[in-house]
């Protein structure tokens, strides 16, 4: 297994400090150049036609009017894509369907499968032009019977979404016996749980322009988290790989909803078609209507516990709508069936998950992937047996709370710090005394989540990431990474990295990020991952050059290397006596020693293990965490609001904790959010939420001052010991919500989101179903 | 198409341009390479696209651009640049108030026009303030922080 760097240098100096990041000052000055900001001369605007129906057969596609229409450059169907499928390659394989290859058709062919589904794309000189040629397409549909429902989709007599069956995939985990021990249980709590569909709601739409550079190359700037992306341009223009490059501006606001392609083939496509750069910017109601979204679950727990609290097993039926195109959807079921007990010791498991096809928007990526939704599950179930055995509700999670050197119900131990225990009281405590309601029609409640959250990507997929650090010869550092920034800091945490490796001030580095034909392949910024591997692999080539530098640096100043330390911009001897860095790279050159490094790190791999027998290690490692809430309940109208927000990570070691902070509010925010308001509504396929109007997601009045603690274990597989913390804030706000709503008026809710109108009908003030 | 021609005082100074009528006052200010005005949603919801016509923030996706004739304008670039950043551009920059930064410029807006007119505003306030500017990346934490480091007291409640 691949250890990861360790720093050599004795005391911290910049790795730890609460820095501004490089970047917010371009933002504030706004001259940060987004995705849509690009301007070309001679640049088309790009619009995509989508389908108005969820379940529809193509009978055919009129592009003649349109086409003709002056200041049309190009309009395209399926006909026109070289290879209109794009693969993902899913690795492992599924319980019950086997290995996938899950498909998308760029271009609807003859079948459209859910509403917005693209069909056509058009290139024309003005969005004007573009939106009217759109029109002058001419599509005759006819509907077919679609599948709304994963109950619908599942029954045997079904239509099918595809060729296959509508059951995409499958996991399932078995440990121990759940039933026995579920028949011998002191107490067990049985419940039916649901979320919801979620959009991503980023500020920025989708967005890029696409031109041809004057060597041939396909060149794609693209709001997206992924430059990896180049390939599956060059696949469906059937070009080397090679040819295409993708370029990632920082990007107004991902949450993985630019994980997947978007605008990239589209744009490709089309400036390959014209020879001209081409725009396209989705507009706020397109990436609400046709985008994939987060998964929406069934969770059916049945939970068993000793008299004492003690969790003895759970039962646990997993079903997720994939709508209709299978994109990342048996990933985000793994993840959901790996972290479905939460994290508690519990001997007896059995977890059976299925993911299904139905005619609904698709879902794919979004902070948390899956494991954020069982939160809700095993949450609320923990909680309602501390209520059912009249316990403390930080007492049965601490009883049941997982340790290092636990195994996971998957069979994978648990090699670094768990702060699980820890973190449940110190976010409780924080809550204080408890303060009176607001009026006398209040009620106020307190509840508790903790969480797991996998770091970095699965162990399967052999996950790598590559940095160049290079030291110019004033002493001024250049890294070049294929990183992403989408908000969180991504690229600010590698300066501060390098800054420490090499004794220097972080506004000496430099970095260049996200461009996939000139900086070293990072991956992607998913998953929770960039920080632990870019950071990584930032330490890995830093920490070489330091240590080249280092040796030359002995023979100027006449001293054993080992007493050579590189601090405040130059390498100091152990007498004090000191050169600036620049006069020894200067050295380093007229020696022929190289001034940079490509660094490399390789995760933690492994070959894809049986879930079911409990096979071992599935993700590098997990971040844990808890949140306390403090919530008023209106019991006139149901409404309730969130007063307090608590939220304790163990994030190993803080790299810059005002950024850390940043991604603790903000997650927490999103999860509230996601409790309390965000629904993609759909009826029989079609969305009513393609608006902001619509769909609601937390504005400053709806939420409190997230309070963020952060626990520093000097434990993890980052650098410097961190840990990952993009997603794991999301998890715990809807359960500790659904918890501090029974607390304060006894109800349960176990459908998301918990609107007025839920607790208003649980409260009996409603009447009706 | 009727074209209008339209004239008002951008970032203090004075700016012409020849439009249709159906223009919004956010495609005419990016169309003239004022992307500096982000379009977050077209719809006046989110507040991404916030102007101060007249030093009042309004959504210039809702605004007809016929409308800014004769009036004064800012964007965030008439707050502050890299020599003089205004305070609240320094104060997002150093608590960390800007993350993806798409939010920033109308955000910034939407403070400065409340600090203008109440420079000792609250906590409270400051939400009220910029409940019409949605971010979808900080939880508003941090934001509030930075406006209110600038409204003479981060403390009060």
């Amino acid at each position: 297994m691949a250890e990861s760097p360790t720093a050599t240098q004795e005391r911290l100096r910049v790795v730890g400090r609460r820095l501004p990041r490089h970047d917010a000052r371009d933002k504030v000055l706004a001259r940060t150049l987004y995705a849509a900001d690009w301007q070309m001369p001679g640049m088309l605007e790009g619009a995509v036609l989508r389908s108005s129906y969820p379940a529809a057969r193509i009978t055919r596609i009129d592009t003649s009017r349109a086409a003709a229409y002056p200041g049309v450059a190009a309009v395209l169907t399926a006909r026109d894509v070289p290879h209109n499928i794009l693969w993902t390659d899913v690795p492992g394989q599924t319980s019950i369907v086997g290995p996938l290859r899950a498909r998308v058709q760029v271009l609807a062919d003859d079948r459209v499968r859910y509403q917005g589904e693209a069909i056509a794309l058009v290139a024309a000189e003005t969005r004007e032009i573009a939106a009217r040629a759109l029109e002058l397409i001419d599509v005759a549909y006819e509907v077919r019977p679609g599948v709304f429902t994963t109950e619908e989709a599942l029954r045997p007599e079904a239509p099918r979404v595809h060729e296959e069956s509508n059951l995409l995939a499958t996991w399932r985990v078995r440990c121990g016996d759940a039933d026995e021990a579920l028949a011998r249980a002191h107490v067990v709590v049985e419940q039916t749980y649901r979320c919801g569909l979620i959009d991503h709601a980023y500020l920025e739409p989708e967005a890029g322009v696409a031109w041809i550079d004057a060597d041939g190359v396909v060149v794609v700037r693209a709001s997206t988290q992924v430059i990896e992306h180049f390939r599956d341009v060059a696949d469906v223009l059937g070009l080397p790989h090679n040819k295409v490059r993708v370029i990632g501006p920082y990007v107004g606001g991902g949450f993985g909803g630019k994980e997947d392609v978007t605008v990239e083939v589209f744009l490709g496509l089309l400036a390959y078609r014209t020879g001209r750069p081409v725009r396209m910017v989705w507009s706020r109601q397109e990436s609400l209507l046709a985008r994939p979204k987060r998964h929406p679950f069934t969770l059916r727990y049945r939970t068993g516990a000793a008299r004492d609290g003690t969790l003895v097993a759970h039962r646990i039926e997993l079903t997720a709508d994939a709508g209709a195109y299978a994109y990342l959807s048996a990933l985000v079921l793994l993840y959901a069936t790996v972290t479905a007990a939460g994290p508690y010791r519990v001997p007896h498991v059995a977890v059976d998950a299925r993911a299904v096809y139905t005619n609904n928007p698709p879902t794919s990526a979004m902070r948390g992937f899956g494991a954020m939704q069982m939160v809700l599950g095993y949450e609320s179930q923990i909680d309602q047996i501390a209520r059912r055995l009249g316990l403390d509700p930080v007492e049965v999670r601490r009883r049941n709370a997982l340790g290092r050197g636990d195994r996971l119900p998957v069979g994978q131990e648990l090699d670094t710090h768990v702060a699980v225990a820890e973190a449940a009281e110190r976010a409780w405590a924080a809550l204080g005394p408890p303060r009176p309601p607001s009026s006398p029609r209040h009620r106020v409640g307190r509840g508790l989540a903790c969480n797991l959250q996998p770091y970095g990507r699965l162990v399967w997929l052999r996950d790598w990431a590559s940095a160049w650090v290079g030291l110019e010869a004033d002493g001024s550092v250049a890294v070049r990474t294929g990183v992403p920034d989408v908000g969180g800091g991504q690229a600010s945490s590698l300066c501060q990295i390098a800054a420490e490796a090499l004794g220097v001030e972080p506004d000496r580095v430099t970095v260049h990020i996200a461009d996939s034909a000139l900086t070293p392949l990072a991956g992607t910024t998913t998953a929770t991952r960039q920080l632990y591997m870019s950071g990584n692999a930032v330490l890995v080539a830093a920490t070489h050059l330091r240590d080249e530098v280092r040796r030359v640096a002995a023979q100027i100043l006449e001293t054993p290397v080992e007493q050579v330390t590189l601090a405040d911009g130059a390498a100091v001897a152990a007498s004090h006596r000191s050169v600036p860095l620049g006069d020894v790279v200067k050295e380093c050159a007229r020696l022929g020693v190289p001034r940079s490094h490509l660094g490399v790190y390789h995760a933690p791999a492994g070959d894809p293990v049986d879930l079911e027998r409990g096979g071992g290690r599935v993700f590098p490692d997990y971040t844990f965490g808890a949140h306390a809430v403090e919530v008023e309940v209106d019991v006139d109208t149901g409404a309730a609001s969130v007063r307090r927000l608590v939220a304790c990570h163990d994030v190993g070691r803080a790299i810059n904790p005002q950024s850390v902070e940043g991604q603790v509010q903000g997650g927490a925010v999103m999860g509230l959010g996601y409790g309390l308001m965000e629904e993609i509504v759909v009826d029989r396929g079609v969305n009513l939420t393609t608006s902001f109007a619509s769909y609601l997601i937390p504005s400053a009045l709806d939420v409190p001052d997230v309070e963020p603690i952060l626990i520093e274990s000097g434990d993890g597989k980052g650098p410097f010991a961190a840990r990952g913390i993009g997603e794991p804030p999301i998890g715990p706000p809807a359960a500790a919500i659904a918890n501090a709503i029974e607390d304060a008026v006894g109800v349960r809710i176990t459908d998301l989101p918990i609107t007025p109108e839920k607790i208003a009908r649980a409260l009996g003030l409603l009447s009706g179903g | 198409m009727t074209e209008l021609r339209i004239a008002f005082t951008l970032n203090g100074e004075p700016c012409e341009v020849r439009t249709e009528a159906h223009r919004t006052l956010l495609e005419v200010l990016r169309a003239r390479g004022g992307v500096e005005v982000k379009e977050g949603c077209g719809e006046g919801v989110c507040g991404t696209c916030t102007v101060l016509l007249d030093g009042e923030p309004v959504s210039s996706c809702l605004v007809l651009a016929a409308r800014a004739h004769g009036r004064d304008l800012l964007t965030v670039r008439g707050l502050g640049d890299d020599q003089a950043p205004h305070p609240l551009q320094s104060a997002f920059v150093a608590h960390g108030a800007a993350q993806c930064g798409f939010c920033t410029p109308g955000m910034l807006l939407a403070a400065y026009a409340l600090l203008r007119d109440h420079p000792r505003a609250s906590r409270a306030e400051i939400r009220r303030a910029i409940a019409g500017n949605l971010c979808r990346c900080t939880g508003y934490t941090k934001i509030i922080d930075a406006i209110a480091a600038c409204a003479g007291g981060a403390a009060r409640g």
